[in-house]
């Protein structure tokens, strides 16, 4: 019965030009097509396990004295928490945006609408696209080079320093890219009713672009936020309280790598805690930053 | 001239209404912009500072062991002797091992996405996870690596090792950390690079290609293989690039999974190190000649990955002006 249709199916596609169900290419199409799905489901497992895992794992110790208490001795019959590494991460990326937020705006400002013969602009837009690839190791090096061994300690600032040079390329990339949607009939306006160029840009362009460039600045918090190789050897780890911004300080990224490779149960429990507080940063950011970028203002 | 008059008289009259600007303000609108010049110049300048800093600090590094340090295997702090062959054959070999599976896996999701094989309203949201994988930070990766990723690949290892083990890849037992686990690691890590601008490549060719490729009754696949993919090559070279830049200077997740030993092993299930685990490992704890070492291992890695990043970009440019 369903034969009989599907014949008569096929005998009509015949004559429309359709390939039959049974031709060798289309046996092909199905195989490659099925591959495919392969590929991008092997893609999102990994993510899906990531995810569940460090929930399970996380939510556990994930309680009101993780955010109190101070990290825990190895073995200690307390409840530690990692107070001071939550502390130490807003401090220092807090002291990372203060420093790149106006640094990488106003060279975007040049970027999107100063630079007329658009030359050095090309060379400069290169440079940040190729220091947004240079890893983020380095910039804890540079800041070594330059902070810590001047200083002789490790610290906040440093901290903060290396993560400013992390975020920067990605504040001036997406600022740029923000100013450039706002539409040029705008800063006509602006002029035309006699507005010096500051005043277009701080009064005009700028206010238009807010959002997206909001968008852009919580994207590169988030990502400071998780990184940890920068902080290794520039603000280092301490296991007591924030301390000024010039000595050692703790932040939720190094907590985890401190505590990743201990065999203390109680200190690994408290890295799977602190992941999954940098992971929530991180999938908030970037549901939040989606969803605002799909309203624009002009 | 009636016409001219009238303007001549507006002139005035809006002269009167509008003094000129003052020279303070101009200073300040010409100070503005100068400003905004310097700071611009100043986002290069600290990619300049990365490698000038890098090259003065492991100066008396790079004068003791010179190119000889590219090629000898010493890493020994108690004799200040130092070479960093192992790291760069690890940062190079778990890159190439990403890269072999990230590669196939990343293109063919790019193709899967950018293709109509799902509605739109599915791809959105898939493709919005396939982002997130490229948002998740490095030591989460390598936390979950510690305790689920190695522990999965013990049977693979071993497999490979007792029926490769005469391949020199293969020549060693799998105990745990080692180049394998962190090479797939990177391979999760790098997937979503190599995905993203590959489906922007994808996404980007003109319709009238596809068009013409199913007017002259070519299959769907056909029409990828021999249009689509061809037209998107350079996009997806170019993410593959960007991709093999990420991976050689990873460090957190690559730490945790690659073992930190500095003996060179080619065997792929042994331990390891790159140059950026090991400026993660002893950075914080060295001294003297040490640190000089260390600054030369990262003025390597660092001309590494500028050299990789700039040809990168210099593809990527050539298919969607930025």
């Amino acid at each position: 019965m369903s034969a009989t249709t599907q014949d008569r199916g096929a005998a009509s596609r015949t004559q429309g030009m359709e390939r039959s169900r049974q031709s060798k290419q289309s046996l092909g199409e199905i195989i490659w097509t099925a591959l495919a799905a392969l590929c991008l489901i092997l893609a999102l497992v990994p993510l899906f396990l990531v995810l569940t895992y460090v929930t399970v794992r996380g939510i556990a110790r994930l309680d009101w004295a993780a955010f109190t208490n101070l990290p825990p001795p190895p073995l200690a019959d307390i409840e530690g928490g990692f107070r001071n590494a939550l502390i130490g991460t807003l401090i220092m990326v807090g002291l990372g945006a203060l420093i790149s937020v106006p640094f990488g705006v106003m060279a975007a400002i040049y970027l999107s609408e100063f630079s007329q013969t658009g030359k050095i602009a090309r060379w400069i837009r290169f440079a940040t696209n190729v220091l947004s690839g240079v890893p983020s190791i380095l910039m804890g090096v540079l800041v070594y080079g330059l902070v810590v061994l001047t200083t002789n300690t490790y610290s906040a600032v440093a901290g903060g320093l290396a993560l400013a040079v992390l975020m920067l390329p990605i504040i001036v990339r997406t600022t740029d890219e923000s100013l450039q949607i706002v539409p040029k009939s705008v800063r006509w306006a602006s002029l035309g009713l006699g507005s010096s160029r500051y005043q277009m840009v701080l009064r005009v362009v700028l206010p238009a672009a807010l959002p997206a460039i909001a968008t852009g600045l919580t994207l590169a918090v988030a990502r400071a936020a998780g990184e940890t190789a920068p902080l290794i050897f520039t603000a280092l780890f301490t296991q007591f309280s924030f301390n000024g911004f010039f000595s050692p300080t703790a932040s939720l990224s190094v907590l985890v790598y401190n505590f990743a490779t201990v065999p203390y149960e109680n200190q690994v429990e408290l890295a799977w805690a602190a992941s999954l507080i940098l992971v929530a940063i991180v999938l908030i950011t970037s549901i939040v930053s989606r969803w605002v970028t799909q309203k624009s203002v002009y | 001239m009636n016409g001219t008059h009238s303007v001549n008289q507006g002139a005035e009259r809006r002269e009167a209404v509008l003094p000129p600007r003052e020279a303070r303000e101009k200073w300040l609108d010409r100070g503005f912009v100068l400003a905004t010049r310097l700071f611009a110049i100043g986002v290069a300048a600290v990619l300049i500072l990365i490698g000038v800093q890098t090259a003065i600090d492991g100066w008396p590094a790079i004068r003791e062991f010179g190119l000889g340090f590219l090629y000898s295997s010493a890493w020994n702090p108690v004799t200040n002797n130092y070479g960093a062959l192992p790291m760069i054959y690890g940062t190079l070999m778990s890159s190439a091992i990403a890269l072999l599976f990230a590669f196939p896996l990343g293109v063919g999701t790019a193709i899967f996405l950018s293709e109509n094989f799902l509605p739109l309203k599915f791809r959105t949201p898939l493709i919005f996870m396939v982002e997130l994988l490229a948002a998740i930070p490095s030591i989460v990766y390598g936390l979950w690596g510690i305790y689920v990723l190695i522990p999965f690949l013990q049977p693979i290892g071993q497999w490979l090792h007792e029926n490769f083990g005469g391949f020199i890849l293969f020549s060693t037992r799998y105990i745990g950390p080692g180049m394998f686990p962190a090479g797939i690691i990177l391979t999760i890590m790098i997937l979503p690079i190599i995905t993203a601008i590959s489906r922007d490549s994808l996404a980007s060719i003109a319709p009238s290609l596809r068009q013409a490729s199913y007017g002259l009754g070519a299959t769907r696949w056909t029409t990828i293989f021999r249009v689509l993919i061809p037209s998107a090559f350079s996009g997806i070279i170019g993410g593959t690039m960007l991709a093999l830049g990420r991976a050689l200077g990873e460090t957190m997740a690559v730490t945790l999974l690659i073992g930190n030993s500095n003996n060179l092993n080619f065997s792929i299930l042994a331990p390891a190190n790159t140059i950026a685990s090991l400026l993660a490992n002893q950075f914080a704890e060295a001294s003297g000649l040490q640190v000089a070492a260390l600054m030369y291992a990262a003025l390597v890695l660092f001309l590494l990955t500028f050299v990789v990043n700039v040809l990168a970009e210099m593809i990527i440019r050539t298919v969607k002006p930025y």
